[in-house]
């Protein structure tokens, strides 16, 4: 096979992986437009917050530490002890369901009834709280995310070299076999899981029943019986949860940091391609933006457009299926009747 | 009653006004946003620095300073506010670590008559005093990082790359581009192939610009990155295994939270510096002294001696220098802006001053003068030791392409000067 063909078929690959990681950010956005219609501006920060009260707890770390120093004159910043990552997740999932509650309870509960672009508003305002209560909970600076279930056994770096050998042959000398980061790998994995746990979550369990009535119709659900309060923690509960699988997924690769929180720029072009209602549009629209961003960089944009066109591309791609399929391929037929 | 009033009205006025007997050196830092992990340590440098002066020397030739701090997030909107807000206290000058910020303070401060310094950033062009009068860039700029990243490969292979290929990956923003022309300049000259991979900002994702260098086997690769793009290029190139050695950043590249996150696969990697790192200097025992044990440190305290910091306090240290040279010349302590740009302009650092101030062999020796305002340009390599995880100077502070940059800083300054109707000149 010619090497042009086997390198085309890397970056297709690759874009793959990529599409999966834009995937996870989007799917926390669908999860909560999806119950109750918000846009969730602030779903990149939440990655940014789960990721850094993990670190935080895996580290043991004080809380709030600049602030107690500053206000009591203290030196503390550390626990002295480190937690293990299994009981540092836990914790961390038990922080967001805390955090989805506050949202619901300080936040939205006062604004049921009123109009999208209001709670859009409010989603911001959250966002940029959560930047700063994140900062002052943990600190600004880069944090390394070492994610390990067991000793020996962690989150894993660099180009799978088993790939990596058995494709060399493929080609001629200029082929060095098929890259492809072990991280991506994992993330892939994660991501099936996780769709397949809340599919199989809003199929087959009562509350998930719940959470699909809600979304179908709110005042149709609250008069059979169902807690609007309750689905809305739920729902950003989960949305928590599939922001903290982002943040480890994204963390790892670039170290936990502010700009964790704008991985939900890349998540906007998936949601419009693949629909803000479905969960399978946020997983295959994830797909098409991934290779088709790389794709486009590799065949057209680096050789012809001096490179860096994937963060343009994603959107352009994302309008032209937008003008023949406004609600994305997967979302609700708009029907309007006169 | 109407006594007490007018008594109570003073006060006021004299407690909102600015006290004229302070030196002011404001700072404009960034302690939150993506770009926090670097504009902390700077902020922090910069702070205790002038902390350090007030404790140990009662100022600077007996005047107090005083660093009103304005946070920017590296918001050029905000960073101008800041200036507005702070100019107003008696700035003697601005040094805003942010290019963007950099470039929109240029015609403002010019009207206001108070300099900038931008040290190994801002506008390159600016070395030339005869048309960018309050603006400053010494000791060294981004053209002469472009140039001393070459000079430096050409040291490693024998004077000679012609035919070697070096991929420049760069933020795809003004900042980013800075090098390209250098570079393409040098090219001609050296006879090596360069590769240019633009990265959008903010680079989380970079898989593209790594997968090319993977492919096309670049012997070098140069970065001029900033904020996440520098971690995740670094985990990048380790993932590709690119051997790290051959992989060097300017000097907003080459910090420990560039490093830090790629973990000891990061080791061996290089970056461009126009200062000393590491703590190993006897300024540290005074800092340790007057700033950290007395409990005035800023922020933390814990960025003491990263690269970032050392970086904050050499800039403060500069801007002491310069106005303890302007004290000199005017024959005042209380100096003001237009004093304070007299004292930059006729700055002289050497090595027995460097040495007295407690940083032997931290920076190049230097003179600036009005046709000069961008120094010597020297610039030395830094390489990361992971294992004790420490960046080592591995290379001296030597002389970039002076003629090529003189002569592409007279084109840039000149066309400047045309757009704005300046007349160039020393008077």
């Amino acid at each position: 096979m010619s090497e042009a063909f086997l390198y085309t078929v890397e970056v297709f690959l690759n874009g793959l992986m990529a599409g999966v990681l834009y995937a996870l950010v989007a799917l926390g956005f669908v999860l909560i437009y999806k119950a109750s219609g918000i846009f969730n501006f602030a779903q990149g920060v939440m990655a940014l917050f789960a990721a850094m009260t993990l670190v935080g707890f895996q580290n043991g770390q004080v809380p709030f530490a600049h602030l107690i120093n500053a206000t009591f004159g203290l030196h503390v910043t550390n626990f002295g002890w480190n937690l293990h990552s299994v009981v540092a997740v836990f914790l961390t999932v038990l922080v967001m369901i805390l955090l989805a509650w506050a949202v619901q309870r300080f936040v939205f509960r006062h604004l049921v009834g009123q109009e999208p672009i209001i709670l859009f508003m409010a989603t911001i305002g959250l966002a940029y709280f959560l930047e700063g209560l994140a900062d002052l909970m943990w600190g600004s600076e880069i944090k390394t995310l070492d994610l390990c279930w067991s000793a020996g056994h962690c989150l894993p770096q660099g180009g799978n070299f088993w790939i990596e050998d058995m494709t060399a042959g493929l080609g001629g000398e200029g082929f060095y076999g098929f890259f492809i980061d072990s991280l991506d790998i994992v993330a892939a994995v994660v991501a099936m899981v996780l769709v397949a746990a809340l599919v199989a979550f809003a199929q087959y369990t009562k509350q998930g029943r719940a959470m699909r009535a809600v979304a179908d119709d709110h005042q149709a659900a609250l008069s059979v019986g169902v807690s609007l309060n309750f689905i809305w923690i739920l729902v950003w509960s989960l949305a928590g949860f599939v922001a903290l699988v982002a943040g480890i997924m994204w963390g790892a690769k670039s170290g936990v940091q502010f700009s964790l929180s704008l991985i939900a720029l890349k998540a906007l072009p998936v949601l419009m391609l693949g629909g803000f209602t479905s969960i399978p549009g946020a997983i295959v629209g994830g797909l098409i933006i991934g290779v088709g961003e790389k794709l486009f960089e590799f065949l057209i944009g680096a050789p012809f457009l001096g490179g860096a066109t994937e963060n343009w591309f994603a959107y352009m791609l994302a309008l032209l299926f937008l003008v023949f399929r406004p609600q994305g391929l997967f979302g609700e037929k708009i029907i309007e009747r006169v | 009653m109407k006594m007490k009033f007018a008594t109570m009205a003073v006060a006021a006025v004299m407690a909102a006004g600015p006290v004229m007997a302070d030196l002011v050196f404001p700072s404009l830092s960034y302690r939150t946003g993506p770009y926090a992990a670097s504009g902390i340590p700077f902020a922090d440098g910069y702070a205790d620095y002038f902390t350090l002066l007030n404790e140990r020397d009662g100022g600077i030739g007996g005047a107090k300073i005083r660093v009103p701090e304005c946070e920017t997030g590296y918001n050029t909107e905000k960073g101008v506010e800041c200036y507005e807000s702070t100019k107003g206290e008696g700035a003697l000058v601005y040094q805003p670590l942010s290019t963007g910020i950099t470039y929109q303070l240029i015609p403002k401060a010019t009207a206001d008559g108070i300099p900038i310094h931008s040290m190994g950033y801002g506008r390159t062009s600016a070395a030339n005093g005869k048309v960018f009068r309050d603006v400053f860039n010494y000791p060294a700029n981004y053209w002469d990082g472009a140039s001393g990243a070459i000079n430096y490969l050409l040291d490693e292979n024998g004077d000679d790359i012609k035919g070697k290929k070096i991929a420049l990956v760069y933020h795809n923003s003004a900042y980013g581009k800075e090098p390209i022309r250098t570079l393409e300049e040098l090219q001609k000259t050296h006879g090596f192939e360069l590769t240019l991979l633009p990265v959008d900002h903010p680079g989380q994702e970079q898989k593209s610009q790594w997968l090319q260098i993977r492919r096309e086997k670049p012997d070098y690769v140069i970065m001029w990155g900033w904020g996440v793009m520098n971690q995740v290029a670094i985990q990048e190139a380790v993932n590709i295994r690119y051997p790290m050695e051959n992989f060097i950043g300017v000097w907003w590249s080459g910090s420990e939270a560039d490093v830090i996150p790629a973990g000891a696969a990061a080791n061996g990697y290089k970056a461009l510096t126009f200062h000393g790192v590491g703590k190993d200097y006897p300024i540290y025992d005074d800092i340790q002294k007057y700033v950290v044990d007395t409990g005035k440190a800023a922020g933390a305290g814990d960025q003491i001696g990263t690269v970032q910091y050392n970086r904050g306090m050499y800039a403060a240290m500069l801007a002491a220098e310069a106005a303890k040279t302007a004290q000199e010349i005017h024959g005042t302590p209380d100096i003001d802006a237009k004093m304070m740009r007299d004292g930059m302009e006729a700055l002289e650092i050497t090595e027995a001053k460097m040495a007295a101030l407690g940083l032997p062999n931290f920076g190049p020796e230097f003179k600036v003068s009005c046709e000069e305002h961008g120094g010597p340009g020297l610039v030395g390599v830094t390489q990361w030791d992971a294992a004790a995880g420490t960046w080592n100077v591995i290379s001296d502070y030597k002389p970039t392409d002076r003629e090529l940059i003189s002569r592409l800083v007279a084109e840039d300054s000149a066309a400047y000067a045309a757009e704005n109707n300046i007349e160039p000149g020393c008077n």
